[in-house]
């Protein structure tokens, strides 16, 4: 059974705004996937609208056997908890030191008012230190967030998202603001967990050089549809000149402009 | 052209100049003003200030009861805006846009502010003063009122500046609504929350001395006595304590805001 299905999503910001129009694709467990698109075309969105951070405006996502947009609120943190998240920027909370923000990949595990607190057992604690191991920052445990570097910040995000013990990994332009040396460490790392911790990734990029040296399989979004979805080898020059087409200046001002980093 | 460009520039200068003067010279005229003798009267104001109004020694011997006056005074500005700040907390997290409920109290959150803030705390000490008379209370709830408008809004421009995307982050991991307050947008905004109280406690420490002639409590009050009985010498000395007072709390203030940003 696929661990994710798309089927119909389409997403309007208003009428004129289309977002995404009838995409529809499946993941299977394990699976290393990259989206690419030119900036606009709806990668972003397409992620927001798995974990339900963005809501569909039609189509069904189901994610583990679940039919996402039929969850309540409680049944959904439940399964955002399965779903890590990578970001762009990072997205930490750069006043707390590495640790705090690594922990917080637990809040969705925990009651309201232990999380709220800061309460965490000492196996959380271990686990955090665990997993801040595997990303190589166990010097920096204590240090704040705001004094790390881009590429060290991205592997807090990424410790961070590990905690939750995910099936599925979002990563939303993860090496977007990075310099190339960083960006190969992070994709390193992020092939490193999903062959060796065996989870699924599904990767927006829009660095295609990228995309053809890490993914087994792409899909291609243009204009917030679904353009190409196969292996990457068969993934043709033309293809790829199409999926970035030359209307690509129009597309930057278009769709999904709110959540182009 | 731009020879032409530049001439109309400069003559729209000369007419705006030239407006503005006639507009002083027109209210001098209906006020019956004339600059000559309000130069003089000036002059002989600061000859009076000069032979009357300093601290002599008998004036000092008041110096303990002015002191106890003016602790009233300062714990009452700590006191009403220490209150504020946390209810303001409420409101803002009601009413900024990332870390709103629903619109509703969103805008409910936004409005009761902003009617606050818009009365000042004199205005809001007359209006007062026909409930609760000449007391403290009366001067507390003035300085309340419009503080909490005022910090209702800076905190939420705080929230919204500072917290969108680790919200975005924490969502993603499963956290509740009270857990992302408390773990991501209070963390990261105290800082300028603690920064902006300490603002409002030297502004209400002024206005408590204005609101003290009204209310007849506090420093004010010690000034307005002092004054009416002219006891120009011990009304000297209350301007001097609230000098230094409230460049005493400045520095302090300055102090603790270099310590935490």
């Amino acid at each position: 059974m696929s661990l994710l299905t798309v089927k119909g999503v389409s997403k309007h910001y208003n009428e004129r705004i289309v977002a995404l129009s009838d995409v529809s694709f499946a993941i299977e467990p394990g699976e290393f996937v990259v989206i690419i698109g030119s900036s606009g075309a709806g990668k972003s969105t397409l992620l927001r609208c798995i974990n339900r951070i963005v809501e569909v405006t039609s189509g069904v996502v189901t994610f583990d056997g679940l039919d996402v947009g039929s969850l309540d609120k409680r049944e959904l943190r439940k399964m955002r908890t399965k779903v890590g998240m990578i970001f762009q920027h990072y997205n930490l909370v750069n006043r707390l030191c590495v640790l705090e923000n690594v922990l917080h990949g637990r809040l969705g595990y925990k009651s309201t008012w232990a999380g709220a607190l800061g309460i965490y057992s000492e196996e959380e604690k271990a686990q955090a230190l665990r997993v801040l191991r595997l990303v190589g920052l166990e010097e920096q445990v204590y240090q704040r967030c705001d004094q790390l570097s881009g590429g060290q910040k991205q592997r807090v995000g990424i410790a961070r998202a590990l905690l939750q013990d995910p099936k599925l990994l979002l990563c939303d332009e993860p090496i977007s603001s990075l310099d190339p040396n960083a960006s190969k460490v992070i994709m390193d790392y992020l092939k490193k967990i999903n062959t060796e911790l065996g989870i699924t990734c599904l990767v927006n990029l829009h660095q295609v050089h990228v995309a053809l040296a890490y993914a087994e399989r792409i899909i291609g979004v243009k204009r917030g549809r679904v353009v190409y979805d196969g292996l990457t080898e068969h993934l043709t020059a033309e293809t790829i000149h199409d999926i970035y087409g030359s209307e690509a200046g129009d597309l930057l001002l278009g769709s999904g402009g709110n959540h182009v980093g | 052209m731009s020879a032409d460009y530049l001439i109309k520039k400069r003559s729209n200068t000369l007419k705006v100049l030239l407006g503005l003067g006639f507009l002083s010279l027109a209210a001098a005229f209906i006020t019956e003003y004339d600059p000559v003798t309000g130069l003089i009267s000036g002059l002989d104001a600061l000859r009076w200030v000069a032979t009357n109004f300093y601290p002599n020694e008998q004036s000092l011997t008041r110096l303990p009861s002015i002191i106890n006056r003016l602790r009233e005074t300062v714990l009452m500005s700590i006191a009403a805006t220490t209150v504020a700040a946390f209810s303001a907390t409420f409101f803002a997290l009601l009413g900024a846009q990332t870390t709103k409920v629903n619109d509703a109290l969103r805008l409910m959150s936004r409005s009761v502010a902003s009617f606050l803030r818009n009365i000042p705390a004199v205005a809001w000490a007359m209006i007062l003063l026909f409930t609760f008379g000449q007391s403290s209370l009366t001067g507390f709830l003035a300085l309340f009122f419009s503080t909490f408008g005022f910090l209702t809004r800076v905190f939420m421009e705080t929230f919204d500046e500072t917290t969108a995307s680790s919200i975005e982050a924490l969502t993603a991991t499963g956290a509740s609504y009270m857990q992302i307050i408390f773990q991501a947008v209070l963390p990261a905004s105290l800082p300028q929350m603690i920064s902006w109280m300490l603002y409002m406690v030297e502004t209400n420490i002024r206005d408590a001395t204005l609101l003290g002639i009204l209310t007849g409590t506090g420093i004010g009050f010690s000034f307005a006595l002092f004054y009416k009985s002219m006891n120009y010498h011990a009304a000297s000395l209350v301007v001097i304590v609230i000098v230094v007072t409230i460049l005493v709390i400045e520095y302090i203030s300055n102090h603790i805001r270099r310590v935490i940003l």
